[in-house]
């Protein structure tokens, strides 16, 4: 089974997670967050459930992409980002001090809202950047399978199978996005983070993303940043809604089933941005 | 009306002559560049044949001879500043564009600034005090020594500014495919800035290829070839300064069929380097 | 017992079971910044140690003559008396002559290149006007030595001896050789840098001030010359002093016009000395710790002396480009 990663071996009684039916995959807890000195998110706390798809929803500048760079501790990447609070994965936290970030980016992907494809390798290289840059691959036939499997599921094979060493830029704005996603698949997360993936494409590649989302759930996380509500309502089981306060930090209003949100919302704040009172 | 009217011509005619003027300036600058480009390219073509890249050079009355030596010696001291400056230089400039916090990085950038301002024959004096003195010999080691000297921060700002030019988001997508920092430099960062950084590679080389003053004592020249990296060795553009200051007339001859092959190697490097990221650009 | 993933369907089910959140590449990341850290130090070593060895080394001079070294005014390796005034004064004459030529050129050139030239010949002209800075600095001065100064000689300084002869730069046999030619070459040489940082300046005013100009009726002259050329001030003397900078430190084409004579006159047409001429030409018969310390002490001076050129012009281009910056 272990021809991916010949070293790595890790004996089932040495880890020590205990298993919660209650708790999801993703347990955010009391998560605040910090550009230099402004708090961008204050005190999220959520549970984030197993092989379904979560929407965080809500106006322009409430902290929806800095909540998801969270998750895959992308947010201390950026100039001053600094994080409190924790994110257990499996009943460990993300954010402990002896926890590597590299390691967590492998178990959660990302995908970005501009299609970053790389320019200067070809569609193959670009799925295969994330196995080949790490120590994970040993000939090319497993990559050749890898690829494959990857731009299957990303529902891009058919269009690139015979572009594969043509350069990730020479293709249209909706399949580098999805050479995105085949990419971010290809090193097997177990949650996939999207941050707005659509808002720069036509809708004909939206509604194409749209469909991957519902046929990759069945076998990955996936947590969707989005503007659009219509979009949110048409794909997610579980919808989060934030919201500025008057200290200018996100925070979250409600959390639910995405059904309930839009029908029955519990939050008066939530009813007025879904009947478009604002935002 | 007329006081205008005359005032407005004036003005006219010194409009008129200022930009005459400066066209004129702009055309002289060409034209500077034209002559001595023709010239020595038309005269030193005279001189050039076929002897001149295979033999070596003969005493003065003895026809024929070359430099043969001299532009192997040319060769192997580009090779070898090369060798030394480039992992020096692509490594600072790696280190000023994604490491280096902005106080350290201004502070090196500023240090390599001022060693680029460096006069040449400067840089030959220290390498003569460090590397010839101890080793009592004058070497190919200690030329190749001051060339890349020479070379270091040209090819660490050059590199530093084209990894600038790497948009953020690659960065960010390369980290967030969970690869450690390191791979996501060598293995996404640098190839998206590979041109530039070529491009400030071959302009380093093209000018350590024209540059003299270092190697008068370094490198010395040498009347017995290439004797190995540890001996004094010729080199063309040394050799030309030489030919050119000698009494002989055979000798100012070859200096100019000398001339002729360095100016077309280096100008060659430098127009078709531009050239190419030019049209990249494009 | 963690939760096994249903790995049925996976491309790389090895990867899935990978639970350990444990830090392990922090360790790569360390060494290859570390690495790094220390390349970039290598550029501050050079930097220093080349400070310390010239001043080390220029020991035997310095403690010798003390502050007479700069002004005396002989280079006598016998009786080991060693003063560098002429090779000042001569580096300081030639790079003003090379200046006061080479500045309206290259004004004028930008002025050209900026606002004159058509579109299409902007992009041909500026790029032929750098390729003179592509030249090598021997060919250069080969090119001096048997082109340019026997035209200095005759018909150059044939004419300004009799026209105005009555100054005493004029005055003298014309050799070719010497401080003219020198001027002149350097002038060729440093063209190319004024012109290529005044033209950037130039550009970077911003259309609105020419707009602004023409809307009050100017011609094209007196918006150059009242509304681009004062904003970008700075910039172009910053860019003059950059050539300045590269004039000082000349060296090949310089040792092959300039005659190689040390002494101390007014003319312009006999030959002279600049410092670096005089290091290229003595080094190879230096041998006493004095001899090589003097050289070595000219060294330092002229590191000093373009350090503190270089420091001022990107200071000025600098404050240039970032007022630029703040006005936006």
């Amino acid at each position: 089974m272990n021809t991916i990663i010949p070293n790595l071996v890790i004996p089932d009684n040495q880890t020590k997670t205990v298993i919660d039916n209650n708790k999801g995959i993703l347990d955010v807890q009391n998560l605040s967050a910090w550009y230099g000195k402004t708090l961008a998110v204050k005190n999220i706390s959520m549970s984030i459930k197993s092989q379904a798809i979560m929407s965080i929803i809500g106006p322009s500048g409430c902290g929806k992409s800095t909540f998801i760079r969270c998750l895959n501790r992308m947010h201390e990447v950026s100039h001053g980002g600094r994080v409190e609070g924790c994110i257990m994965l499996d009943g460990k936290d993300i954010y402990a001090r002896d926890a590597d970030p590299v390691v967590i980016r492998r178990r959660i992907g990302m995908v970005f809202q501009k299609p970053t494809s790389f320019p200067t390798m070809s569609v193959f290289d670009n799925v295969a950047a994330g196995l080949k840059l790490t120590r994970f691959w040993s000939h090319k036939m497993e990559l050749e399978e890898v690829v494959e499997r990857s731009l299957r599921k990303a529902a891009l094979w058919d269009e690139v199978k015979d572009k594969l060493n043509q350069s990730g830029a020479s293709l249209s704005g909706g399949q580098q996005q999805r050479l995105c996603i085949a990419r971010a698949i290809a090193i097997e997360p177990e949650i996939i983070l999207l941050d707005e993936p659509c808002s720069a494409l036509d809708p004909a590649s939206t509604l194409k993303i749209e469909d991957l989302m519902r046929t990759l759930v069945e076998q990955y996380t996936i947590v969707i940043v989005t503007h659009n509500m219509q979009q949110a309502a048409r794909v997610s089981d579980m919808a989060a809604f934030f919201l500025m306060d008057q200290d200018r930090s996100g925070i979250l209003i409600e959390y639910g089933p995405t059904s309930q949100l839009f029908t029955n919302p519990k939050d008066k704040r939530t009813e007025d941005y879904i009947t478009g009172r604002f935002g | 009306m007329k006081a205008t009217n005359r005032g407005y011509t004036r003005r006219k005619w010194v409009n008129r002559l200022m930009l005459g003027l400066s066209s004129i300036a702009a055309g002289l600058a060409i034209l500077i560049l034209a002559l001595i480009l023709g010239y020595t390219i038309i005269h030193g073509l005279s001189y050039f044949n076929l002897n001149f890249l295979t033999q070596a050079a003969k005493p003065v009355g003895e026809a024929g001879g070359g430099m043969r030596n001299e532009i192997f010696g040319t060769l192997i001291l580009v090779g070898l500043g090369s060798i030394i400056a480039l992992p020096i230089g692509l490594l600072a400039g790696i280190f000023l564009s994604e490491y280096a916090s902005p106080r350290v990085a201004s502070v090196v950038r500023f240090m390599a600034d001022i060693l680029a301002g460096v006069p040449s024959i400067v840089v030959g004096v220290f390498v003569y005090a460090i590397v010839v003195r101890p080793m009592h010999s004058y070497s190919a080691l200690s030329a190749g020594v001051a060339l890349a000297m020479i070379m270091i921060p040209v090819i660490a700002r050059t590199a530093e500014e084209s990894l600038r030019l790497v948009p953020n988001s690659m960065r960010e997508a390369a980290l967030a495919l969970g690869i450690t920092r390191w791979r996501a430099v060598i293995g996404v960062i640098i190839p998206g800035a590979m041109t530039g950084i070529i491009t400030g590679v071959m302009l380093a080389v093209a000018r350590i290829a024209g540059e003299t003053a270092p190697l008068l004592f370094t490198a010395l020249g040498s009347q017995f070839g290439v004797q190995g990296l540890l001996k004094p060795i010729g080199a063309l553009p040394l050799q030309i300064f030489r030919y050119a200051m000698s009494p002989y007339k055979s000798e100012n001859q070859q200096a100019w069929a000398g001339a002729f092959l360095l100016v077309i190697l280096v100008l060659g490097i430098s127009i078709l380097v531009r050239w190419v990221s030019n049209r990249k650009r494009i | 017992m963690a939760t096994k993933r249903n790995t049925t369907n996976m491309i790389t089910p090895g990867l899935a079971n990978n639970r350990r959140l444990g830090r392990r590449s922090g360790f790569s990341d360390r060494i290859f910044s570390n690495t790094t850290l220390v390349f970039a130090m290598v550029i501050v070593a050079l930097l220093i140690g080349l400070v310390i060895i010239l001043v080390k080394d220029a020991m035997p001079a310095i403690s010798r003559f003390g502050f007479s070294f700069i002004t005396n005014s002989t280079w006598d390796p016998v009786k080991e008396i060693y003063g560098a005034l002429p090779a000042i004064y001569g580096t300081l004459l030639s790079s003003l002559i090379g200046l006061l030529i080479a500045i309206p050129i290259s004004l004028g050139a930008a002025i050209f290149l900026v606002e004159l030239a058509p579109k299409w010949l902007k992009g041909p002209a500026s790029f032929i006007i750098e390729m003179l800075a592509a030249i090598p600095s021997v060919i250069i001065g080969l090119w001096g030595l048997f082109v340019l100064v026997p035209i200095v000689k005759n018909p150059i300084e044939i004419w300004l001896g009799s026209h105005l002869g009555s100054l005493p730069f004029f005055q003298g046999p014309p050799f070719g050789v010497g401080f003219l030619a020198a001027g002149i070459i350097l002038a060729i040489m440093i063209i190319p840098i004024i012109t290529a940082v005044s033209r950037d300046a130039m550009r970077a005013v911003p259309n609105e001030q020419r707009e602004a100009m023409f809307a009050l009726g100017a011609t094209r002259w007196e918006m150059i010359r009242q509304s681009v050329l004062p904003y970008c001030r700075s910039g172009i003397i910053g860019a003059i002093i950059l050539g300045l900078g590269r004039a000082l430190g000349e060296t090949m084409a310089v040792t092959m016009v300039i005659g190689n004579s040390y002494k101390l006159t007014a003319s312009l047409f006999s030959p002279g000395s600049t410092i670096a001429s005089t290091i290229a030409s003595q080094f190879g018969e230096a041998a006493t710790g004095v001899s090589v310390g003097s050289l070595v002490e000219l060294a330092l001076i002229l590191f000093g002396v373009t350090l503190l050129v270089n420091v001022i012009a990107r200071a000025l281009v600098w404050r240039m480009t970032s007022v630029k910056v703040a006005k936006e």
